[in-house]
């Protein structure tokens, strides 16, 4: 079984990498690049939001001080167009990660939806902030990028395995959280954080630990983007109310504080998004259909594909395994976890699918 | 001098606005534990109601809210009993994402039928103005204002006087409770989210009285309206009150002492500076664990 997963993990890595080579249309490797940037930065942002149950909807402030950091780098230190801008990345990062700091330990200070609702007054601050600090940001005129040197076809190529390389570490990263002792820790906040400090978890540091590491993502990803468009940057376009509740929702649709939901969120719903662009063009119905598809995912599926998923895969395990008589007791534990978790707020969520097992 | 006086009073009178709209939301908050961010929208929606109602049928603002008024009140019972009432677990987060949703939606369907250029509503109380010791304001500002103080004495009325207003303020106080001794708080959820999206018709009106408008002006307006719900405290109407009027008139200060581009800056600096001191808001309680 586990052989069979690495096996399986390779085979979507082979996949991935050699996506380029086996469509090579422009248009079709554009959505990929925009579909890894999302997959990559639900993921970072589920390595906060996720395990720590604290929902930020202000992540766009990251991506935005990314895309302009950047900017701003290859204006005044003059960096040619090329490969160059993609080594200044890691730098992007660590601003972004470095602005977290401060705003981290302001918003962690509160929690759940105060918390919620002081990012995104944060957002709003670093828009308004694009566009009045004139000297730095340039107002709403924006700031031109230098335009990548490559062309044609091969354009989206770079920017893709720049990206893909940005979700793996991000993965990565995740992967090793959810592993840890520290993860078991963010994990512990999520559950009763009041608790999980009495019996010695350092609350406050770990929180904040979890918010920089998002924002490091975030911001190089940020990066990519401003470097990626061509059209240079302006302040509604990387620092978008949309961008927040996007990543979020990609998280909650694939299932949120699991390791590979945010991807599948990602890579379900910007596909979507982006044929619906395409199609109809960014109008009112674009929005219209991304609210409606956004209900109708809350509404039917609350707790996300993979958990969902997960779970009715132990049971029907369970009733292969098992007597009849014992099917009936794993069932109705199962519900009766399902009943429990009403009363405590996100616990447990893809813990339960296992509980069904014993 | 003269025009930090100037500032002061135009502030309270929009302030007034802002609390007819943000006690709506404080007041959901406080029975449901739900964030309704469709709030916004949902006033830009009744800016367009209003709007809708004076182009083509020539209607008097105010006579309109006659109209615009119960259909938000009905377009708030569907909203809740379809999208709010079917949400079990974790109800707070969940209903954030929820009315964001809703709130995408109804901007898709202004900016669908009404385009994105910015209107405005027109009337003689929008255009004439008076003249108060020295300066000119116009009378929607006080008309706005007036309209603000009625409806929120209504609802203070209908709180503190009424049945249905004991059964509010008990479910504002512990839900639980209030359905152990027999309160109906599915029902009083459902009126209380009435009654919040129906105040949002009236200060729709007045916002789009006083400001231009398109459908994108939902975000500014939700961002401040939360900020000035949790400046207050969540579920508080008197912190909405207060820190309705305080707000606006700090941002209209310091778009005269210093610049209007940095008005709304200080709004949002000035929630951080007080959630540093107070997380829980000027008159919120502290939350913690849920015992």
């Amino acid at each position: 079984m586990r052989l069979l997963k690495i096996a399986g993990l390779l085979i979507l890595l082979a996949f991935a990498i050699a996506f380029p080579l086996l469509f090579p249309n422009p248009a079709i490797t554009t959505v990929a690049v925009f579909t890894l940037m999302f997959a990559a930065a639900a993921t970072a942002w589920n390595i906060f939001s996720g395990y720590t149950g604290y929902i930020a909807l202000g992540h766009a402030v990251f991506f935005g001080t990314g895309a302009y950091t950047l900017a701003i780098m290859c204006q005044d230190w003059h960096i040619p167009a090329g490969y160059a801008p993609f080594y200044l990345l890691p730098l992007v990062g660590l601003v972004a990660a470095i602005i977290a700091i401060p705003l981290g330990i302001i918003a962690l200070r509160t929690r759940r939806h105060t918390f919620i609702v002081i990012t995104i007054a944060f957002f709003f601050i670093f828009q308004l902030m694009a566009y009045n600090l004139r000297g730095l940001t340039n107002g709403s005129a924006g700031i031109e990028l230098p335009i990548p040197t490559w062309s044609g076809d091969f354009y989206n190529d770079p920017f893709y395995y720049v990206t893909l390389a940005v979700l793996l570490l991000a993965l990565v990263v995740s992967w090793w959280v959810r592993n840890s002792k520290y993860g078991l820790g963010l994990l512990a906040i999520r559950d009763d954080e009041d608790r999980a400090l009495g019996l010695g978890v350092k609350t406050g540091p770990s929180k904040l630990t979890a918010f920089v590491i998002s924002a490091f993502f975030v911001g190089i990803l940020g990066g990519v983007y401003a470097y990626f468009i061509e059209v240079g940057i302006y302040p509604a376009v990387v620092f978008d109310p949309l961008y927040d509740i996007a990543i979020a929702l990609m998280s909650f649709m694939g299932g949120i504080g699991t390791l590979s939901g945010p991807i599948i969120g990602a890579l379900i719903l910007e596909p979507t998004q982006q044929y619906f662009t395409l199609a109809y063009g960014e109008n009112g119905w674009y929005l219209v259909v991304y609210g409606a598809m956004f209900l109708v995912i809350i509404l039917l599926l609350p707790r996300g594909i993979v958990p969902t998923i997960s779970e009715r895969w132990a049971r029907w395990q369970a009733s292969r395994r098992n007597t009849p008589e014992e099917v009936v007791v794993a069932v109705a534990s199962g519900s009766a976890v399902a009943a429990s978790q009403e009363t405590q707020p996100m616990v447990e969520r893809n813990e339960g699918a296992k509980e069904v097992n014993l | 001098m003269n025009i930090i006086v100037e500032a002061i009073i135009t502030g309270i009178l929009t302030g007034g606005v802002y609390a007819l709209m943000s006690s709506g939301l404080t007041l959901i908050f406080g029975v449901m534990e739900i964030i309704n961010i469709a709030i916004g929208a949902l006033v830009i929606l009744g800016g367009y109601l209003s709007y809708v109602l004076q182009q083509y049928l020539h209607l008097d603002l105010f006579v309109g809210l006659l109209i615009t008024m119960p259909a938000m009140f009905l377009l708030g019972l569907a909203i809740e009993w379809a999208f709010i009432r079917p949400l079990k677990r974790d109800r707070v987060m969940f209903s954030i994402l929820v009315t964001f949703a809703i709130a995408l939606i109804i901007e898709g369907v202004l900016s669908q039928i009404f385009g994105t250029n910015y209107v405005q509503l027109h009337a003689w109380y929008v255009t004439a103005s008076v003249d108060i010791g020295g300066f000119y304001l116009a009378y929607i500002y006080i008309f706005g204002f007036l309209l603000s103080v009625v409806l929120l004495t209504g609802l203070y009325l209908l709180l503190y006087h009424t049945k249905l207003g004991q059964s509010v303020r008990a479910s504002m106080q512990n839900r639980t409770a209030a359905a152990l001794i027999g309160i109906d708080v599915e029902r009083v959820s459902l009126i209380t989210f009435g009654i919040g999206v129906a105040l949002t018709a009236a200060g729709g009106m007045a916002f789009g009285a006083t400001n231009s408008f398109n459908p994108d002006s939902a975000y500014d307006l939700i961002s401040r309206l939360l900020v000035i719900i949790i400046l207050g405290g969540m579920g508080s109407l008197r912190g909405a009150l207060i820190a309705s009027l305080f707000m606006l008139v700090v941002e209209d200060v310091t778009a005269v002492v210093w610049s209007p581009v940095w008005s709304s800056t200080v709004f949002f600096i000035l929630l951080v500076v007080v959630l540093l001191v107070r997380p829980q808001g000027i008159f919120g309680q502290l939350e913690g664990r849920k015992q």
